[in-house]
């Protein structure tokens, strides 16, 4: 995973010819420019180091690292989709609600009704683009905002959940099903102490990391945009495939990349590359940063907003099959808190309240560092009172962090 | 932090000795060699400034000159410590350490975005952060009677309950005045007091100005119109790139007559003479010469909110070439037809009809206007304009994105030669193409809107007020890039409260007052007298039942 950023990849540099400037200073704007994605990603470091000295390396057990991926999987799926709805200046207080609801709809499908796995999972994903749909209705067509549509959906999800339910848990799920939570790719070839398959897709992500970084610089420098010191780019490139080669290293000596690794993986990579590269990405950007400007550039706001909230409908039914998948049970009370969980992952990442400024990678650090929190605390025998009281902490730190910096810098420049 | 040593100064008043034996000309404000820093620029170097009791001293200078930063070191903004030089008010040394503390000393600035709450009453604003109180209690009787005894100081009528919602710009900035009165105001800072100001109220505006130094308050006003200078200021200080250029007088006695040219401001503020203050016109010749390209026909629009139609029957042409000019006072309806005509963005459409190139085209939404090849420019850049958190790049690409699209994903490469190419053309100062646009002076923010409706390529650009808010020498630049426009063929519409800049650029001009199209002057007939007898013209307000 890169650290790309969608606002200024590239360190302004004032009035001085690119290209002639000391290495110090690049670094400088660098770290000047990215203080909130690096902060955060170093923060998420020292609570890694932190929970590995204190549970005595528990937290990086193989077994433990499995289980922190799977754990966290439907917050993360959610925080990506709530980073979309955060940046084009929206809110989605129904997201845990509808994870309730998506996990019930699939359960009766497969529980009463007895369909496959595989065509109740996209029925349910429909489920939730038909949810996203209604909510973004009202939000962008009628235009009654965001915070009180989604309170209503909060409502009423979880309403229709109880009702679908019954007020009963429906269970249990076909094995495939569980497997979407639960399971790791298949072992292949011969045996080598560690995964296989693992080890290949460790090294293929490695191969693609660098090809992408090396593309990136060159093209940089085709512009004449200040690129990083050779030696420096050099040390960053080792620097990611070696957490790529120690992530990959360390799920190959278990089972494996756990299915929802790969989902995940592929929704970042995706939403990343669109929130980046396309144009209802930048349209995203664009609308949260000023939407009067936005419409009157030709932005459709309406036709934007109505489809970002789509989209955290169908993740939101993802992350409700993936917790049901996980659970091996719907449960009316599923998902109760998802919503603020996702959401403080957002602004963890570096999500603004005004909207306009965020990135897909952010809310997965975000969420990461709550997701080792959790963790981490649970493994220490801290109770979930604490817990709370840490996280909440931590989420107040995390953005007054941000706003005290953004003050600094208003202040000297 | 290095603002410690400010404790002593302000504390106390014995250090300088001067205060009681000053004559009466001695400076009331001395700033000296102010210099300062932000990364990579150096918004100020060395300023100096003095200005005298009872004294309206003009500041003025292109965009980015410095005045804003300057005055941001007066008033504490920008606080002690974080630049260099030395402030000095009513002869004693002064560090203040934020706007608190500056009011406290009778400095107060107004910026040109007022800053007042639209929901609160008159008096509840002159009193915000100030209010008239006993043990957290508020008076309202002390408040209302102190407010209404400010507001005839001012000379607003109004009553000081009124909501601030309800009272049009001109009276919003003498609430602003009055806001400051409140504070026991030696000096006075006015940014920019009559940029969005019609002419009636600019000129209650500077009259008052003129009987608050009669009253011994001091004046320092930061503006773009040298015609305003030359009306009320006695003095005048010329920043250019950061520097204090020259300080000249005006006018000897605060009534005579004043001396001073405008010619000679804009030498100092360019650093040499403008032969013209606008680019010389060249005819269009190539393939449809002197074609209507755009023809609004009884164009209506209601009000969003009211009963009431802002645009009554409008028609009018604009040829290939052509640059025509909207002339009226606000209110008049010009920005409420453009925007109207440009996706229905404002208000409601009731009738008319609008044809490109002799063609009738829809224009219901943003997209679908732009799709034939109409391009509007806002009055407002920053709040209708510009993403002000983005970067010029992207500023610039936003309407062209799906055009430069590689495999569904925006090409980047394009993305930052374009606006490198604009970068160029356009003369827009930024370090990089990616510097946020918010960092960027009025000036290289509007050459940052205008390019990118530019490469959206289209054949009739709508530009309202594109030279709002904008130093000369990037009015020139502005003018010069309308000009290049008509002689490619393009259709030019050109809203603007300016009369002298519709005259020296227009083939033809509209005149508007209360929605309705109320004359149509050539060039060789236009003069300011002529179009301002159009622009009052009374024509029976229509109120629909």
């Amino acid at each position: 995973m890169t650290t790309t950023q969608d606002r200024t990849p590239d360190a302004p540099a004032p009035d001085h010819l690119p290209g002639q400037r000391s290495t110090g200073g690049i670094l400088l704007d660098l770290a000047r420019n990215n203080v909130r994605q690096y902060g955060m990603l170093i923060a998420l470091a020292l609570i890694v180091l932190l929970f590995q000295i204190w549970t005595d390396g528990t937290l990086l057990l193989p077994s433990n690292v499995s289980n922190l991926v799977q754990q966290n999987s439907y917050i993360l799926i959610l925080a990506v989709g709530m980073m979309m709805v955060i940046v084009a200046g929206h809110i989605d207080l129904s997201v845990g609600s509808l994870v309730a609801f998506v996990g019930a709809i699939a359960a009766v499908m497969m529980v009463d009704y007895d369909l496959p796995w595989v065509v109740a999972l996209v029925l349910s994903l429909v489920v939730g683009a038909v949810a996203g749909a209604w909510q973004g209705f009202w939000i962008a067509y009628v235009g009654i905002p965001s915070f009180i549509v989604t309170l209503a959906g909060m409502l009423l999800f979880r309403g229709a959940t109880q009702i679908v339910l019954e007020g009963q848990s429906v269970a249990p799920f076909p094995q495939g099903f569980q497997q979407i939570a639960q399971g790791f790719i298949p072992e292949m070839g011969p045996y080598t102490q560690y995964h296989n398959p693992t080890l290949v897709l460790g090294l293929l992500a490695v191969v693609a990391l660098l090809v992408q970084q090396i593309r990136g610089r060159r093209r940089q420098a085709a512009h004449d945009l200040t690129v990083l010191p050779f030696p420096l780019f050099v040390a960053k490139c080792v620097a990611m495939a070696a957490a790529v080669v120690v992530v990959a290293l360390t799920l190959a000596s278990y089972h494996g990349v756990p299915v929802v690794l790969l989902i995940l993986c592929g929704l970042v990579l995706l939403l990343g590359y669109v929130m980046r590269n396309a144009v209802i990405g930048r349209h995203i950007y664009a609308l949260g940063g000023n939407r009067e400007a936005a419409k009157l550039s030709g932005v459709r706001d309406k036709r934007v907003t109505f489809l970002v909230f789509v989209n955290m409908g169908v993740l939101a039914a993802l992350a409700g099959c993936v917790y049901a998948a996980r659970l091996n049970a719907a449960t009316p009370q599923a998902g109760l808190m998802f919503e603020l969980e996702a959401i403080a992952a957002a602004f963890i990442g570096g999500a603004s309240m005004r909207g306009g400024v965020g990135t897909v990678v952010g809310a997965v650090i975000g969420g990461l560092v709550l997701g080792v929190l959790n963790n981490g605390m649970s493994l220490l025998g801290i109770g979930t009172d604490v817990q709370q009281v840490i996280k909440g902490l931590v989420l107040l730190a995390a953005v007054g962090f941000d706003v005290w910096n953004k003050r600094r810098a208003a202040t000297t420049t | 932090m290095t603002a410690t040593e400010s404790d002593d100064t302000t504390g106390s008043d014995d250090t300088t000795g001067s205060a009681s034996g000053r004559s009466e000309t001695a400076p009331v404000l001395e700033m000296q060699g102010i210099t300062k820093t932000f990364p990579g620029v150096t918004a100020l170097a060395g300023v100096d400034l003095a200005v005298r009791p009872r004294e309206i001293h003009a500041v003025c200078g292109e965009n980015g000159a410095g005045k804003s930063t300057l005055m941001k070191v007066l008033s504490g903004v920008h606080p002690h410590g974080s630049y260099d030089g030395e402030i000095e008010f009513r002869g004693e040394p002064v560090a203040f350490r934020g706007i608190t503390e500056s009011e406290r000393r009778g400095i107060v600035i107004i910026h040109q975005e007022l800053a007042l709450v639209p929901e609160l009453s008159i008096a509840e604003n002159i009193f915000l952060g100030n209010e008239r109180s006993t043990r957290g209690i508020i008076s309202w009787g002390g408040t209302l009677s102190a407010a209404a005894r400010l507001l005839r100081r001012v000379g607003l009528p109004d009553n000081p309950r009124t909501r601030v919602a309800e009272l049009g710009v001109g009276k919003q900035q003498l609430v602003e005045i009055a806001k400051a009165l409140s504070k026991d105001v030696e000096l006075l800072i006015l940014d920019e007091p009559t940029a969005a100001l019609n002419d009636e109220d600019s000129r209650n505006l500077l009259r008052l100005i003129l009987d608050l130094r009669d009253q011994g308050i001091a004046c320092i006003v930061i503006s773009h119109k040298l015609e305003e200078i030359r009306r009320i200021a006695d003095s005048v200080t010329i920043l250019r790139d950061g520097r204090s250029v020259e300080t000249l007088p005006v006018r000897d006695t605060p009534d005579a007559e004043p001396e001073l040219s405008e010619e000679r401001i804009i030498r100092g503020m360019v650093g040499r003479d403008l032969g013209s203050r606008f680019p010389e016109r060249r005819p269009y010749r190539g393939d449809g010469a002197g074609e209507v390209a755009f023809e609004v026909s009884g164009w209506t629009v209601r009000h969003p909110a009211e009963p009431r139609t802002v645009v009554d029957d409008v028609s009018l042409t604009v040829r290939r070439g052509e640059i025509v000019g909207v002339a009226g006072l606000m209110g008049a309806g010009r920005t409420e037809l453009a925007m109207n005509v440009f996706g229905r963005s404002y208000g409601v459409h009731e009738g008319g009809t609008v044809a490109v190139h002799g063609k009738p085209v829809r224009t219901r939404t943003v997209p679908e206007a732009i799709s034939h090849g109409i391009a509007y420019v806002t009055e407002d850049r920053k709040t209708f304009g510009l993403n002000l958190i983005d970067t010029v790049h992207r500023n610039i690409s936003l309407t062209s994105l799906p055009g430069m699209t590689r495999r569904g994903a925006v090409d980047e490469h394009r993305e930052q030669q374009v606006a490198e190419r604009y970068r160029e053309s356009m003369n827009i100062k930024t370090p990089t193409v990616f510097e946020p646009v918010e960092r960027l002076s009025g000036g290289n923010q509007q050459k940052v809107v205008l390019s990118r409706w530019i490469h959206a390529g289209p054949d009739v650009l709508i530009l309202d007020e594109p030279t709002r808010g904008i130093d000369v020498g990037s009015k020139f630049e502005i003018y010069t890039v309308i000009e290049r426009l008509a002689a490619e063929g393009k259709a030019v519409l050109f809203i603007s409260s300016e009369l002298p800049e519709l005259l020296g650029m227009c083939d033809r001009i509209y005149t508007m007052s209360a929605g309705r199209l109320t004359g149509e002057v050539g060039r060789e007939d236009a003069t300011q007298e002529s179009l301002m007898r159009y622009m009052t013209m009374d024509t029976e307000p229509k109120v629909r039942t």
